[in-house]
């Protein structure tokens, strides 16, 4: 019996690769089908003329590219793409935080503040965008009559190019507060007592230990936020279908609505797959960047 | 003291702001239309018009089953493929793990938008055009998921294993009867997690969908939307009350564990 499980475990490199390819085949199958093959595909068919039904037509080599970068268009998608995340992703974290700060404290009924909380999170993107739609109605909104009530004039959330893309971020900042606030709330209870313990024994007040040890201690965890928080913003979609359709002139034709407006309402793929792969060099860019300043600047303990 | 009031005026007032648009929608679910011009925050009384008007309109109870059923498949087909890859991570010691591993990690940096077009033609050629598994099959490996059930099966004592073997336990005997009983939490947490993404999704079903057959709930809501005149915004919402009733459920309940899971993954990662 030992003899035989040896032979398993030490002697056998091949059975075991066998074995491990075994387990590892239905991700394998799938991630190659529905990941890598996909992003390869994308890459070849942004250097063609490719039709909405995906006929490969002529070579256009670095065409779609050239015309990317001169297409004032996309230079307002792009614009507005990076607008769209200075506008969510601090907002997102810092309401996030405070909610995290103030639920973190150990007082009767504080579970129920959590739930509500972190209830967002189980609001799908078609749900809250319409509700949204709802509250920024012109007329029947409940936004523009409490601006009515104080004296102020409505505003057309999303019909006005200069609020459209406001409108969206305060509902995608919205949604985006249930999850970062789990994550932050989770960081804040895994940050050791002893410390506040002994920050008290030294005198410290409230706002000395949240500058002192909460920031510090939580960074990684803040910093984890801040990278989910940018590619979601970069891979907004639904929000802006329901509420705007990239309206109005193109002011929320930020940058995945605008690849699936260019596949899929326009039927050029290849153009399409060219905005998809600076789509992809952007987040591997903004990725890496993270990295190497969050090495940095996050403290572990 | 003071401090603690202040608090709980802090915590009451942030539930209120932050919970305001989910209630102002059941809000204006039971008000008629006449209150909803005339922009009331309550109704003077509960009526299930705006229920029976939705639900007559569109065919709702067909898009929630075929929502429920998309999520139920990916959730389970997650956990199934998710926990074999994360198994042989941990316990299957073949050569090149580490770089298949990473190679799995990197695909997180992957954003499937990015993907969408070749998937879209995929998904066409094989005829796979509002069928289930057009909308399931692609979702079914997820690397988030093999990572976070991964760092579960690490805390397994690797004895555990060696002794199990010595009494002639075979690897798929000890990943079904230990190391899947032993990460309830985190299967749970995956679970829960996997069925919320799959209910919430838009784009995919907006791509593969174009017909009722298999129309899920958010597209079914974009479509009513599409259809609906201003005057019947208390439909509107009792369609939104509708489709977030399940989902808000799942939420309040699995909680915990997608707590545990998420902010595990988030801090080891």
């Amino acid at each position: 019996m030992a003899n035989t499980s040896a032979k398993l475990g030490y002697h056998n490199g091949k059975k075991l690769f066998g074995i491990g390819m075994l387990y590892l085949s239905p991700a394998l199958l799938l991630l190659g089908v529905f990941l890598f093959y996909p992003m390869f595909k994308t890459l070849y068919f942004s250097f063609f003329e490719v039709s909405g039904g995906g006929q490969v037509g002529d070579w256009v080599g670095w065409g779609h590219y050239a015309e990317l970068f001169q297409s004032s268009e996309f230079r307002k998608s792009m614009v507005g793409t990076f607008l769209f995340v200075l506008y969510t992703v601090p907002a997102e974290i810092l309401i996030s935080l405070f909610l995290a700060v103030i639920a973190s404290e150990k007082l009767k009924g504080i579970g129920f503040f959590r739930t509500i909380f972190s209830s967002t999170l189980g609001v799908s993107v078609a749900a809250g965008a319409t509700i949204f739609l709802f509250l920024f109605h012109p007329s029947l909104g409940v936004l523009n009559s409490i601006l009515g009530t104080v004296g102020i004039d409505g505003v057309e959330w999303l019909t006005d190019s200069k609020w459209a893309l406001v409108s969206v971020a305060i509902t995608t900042v919205w949604m985006h507060i249930g999850i970062n606030f789990i994550i932050l709330l989770g960081g804040l209870q895994n940050i050791s007592r002893e410390l506040y313990e002994s920050a008290e024994i030294d005198g410290a007040g409230y706002f000395q230990k949240l500058f002192k040890i909460t920031l510090p201690m939580l960074s990684p965890v803040l910093f984890f936020v801040i990278i989910i928080g940018v590619i979601g913003a970069f891979q907004t979609f639904g929000q802006i279908d329901i509420l705007t359709g990239g309206g109005p002139a193109g002011a929320t034709n930020i940058i995945v609505y605008s690849i699936y407006l260019e596949a899929f309402s326009y039927g050029n793929f290849g153009f399409a797959s060219a905005q998809a792969i600076l789509l992809f060099i952007i987040i591997l860019i903004v990725t890496i960047i993270q990295f190497r300043v969050g090495e940095k600047k996050v403290h572990y303990q | 003291m003071i401090k603690k009031i202040i608090i709980y005026a802090l915590l009451l007032v942030s539930s209120l702001v932050l919970f305001f648009p989910i209630l102002y929608a059941i809000s204006a679910s039971f008000m008629s239309p006449q209150e909803i011009y005339a922009g009331k925050l309550l109704p003077s009384s509960i009526n299930f018009d705006a229920y029976k008007d939705v639900f007559e309109r569109v065919p709702l109870v067909h898009y929630l089953t075929v929502s429920f059923w998309v999520s139920f498949i990916v959730m389970i087909g997650q956990l199934i493929v998710c926990s074999l890859s994360a198994y042989a991570f941990v316990f299957i010691p073949f050569k090149g793990r580490e770089l298949i591993f990473f190679l799995f990690l990197a695909t997180m940096l992957i954003p499937w938008e990015a993907a969408m077009i070749p998937n879209f033609l995929t998904v066409l050629n094989l005829g796979w055009i509002n069928t289930y598994a057009g909308l399931t099959f692609p979702f079914f490996a997820l690397p988030f998921g093999i990572f976070l059930l991964r760092q579960h099966f690490l805390t397994i004592p690797k004895e555990l294993w060696e002794s199990a073997q010595m009494d002639g336990c075979s690897r798929f005997r000890f990943y079904l009867k230990f190391a899947l009983p032993l990460s309830k939490s985190s299967l749970s947490a995956l679970g829960i997690y996997g069925f919320l993404t799959t209910w919430n999704q838009y784009l995919w079903p907006l791509l593969v969908t174009n017909d009722d057959t298999v129309r899920t709930v958010q597209i079914g809501l974009k479509m009513l939307i599409a259809n609906e005149s201003s005057s019947s915004w208390n439909a509107v919402m009792a369609g939104v009350v509708t489709i977030l009733l399940p989902t808000l459920i799942l939420l309040f309940i699995g909680l915990k564990y997608i707590r545990e899971g998420l902010t595990s993954g988030a801090l080891k990662g």
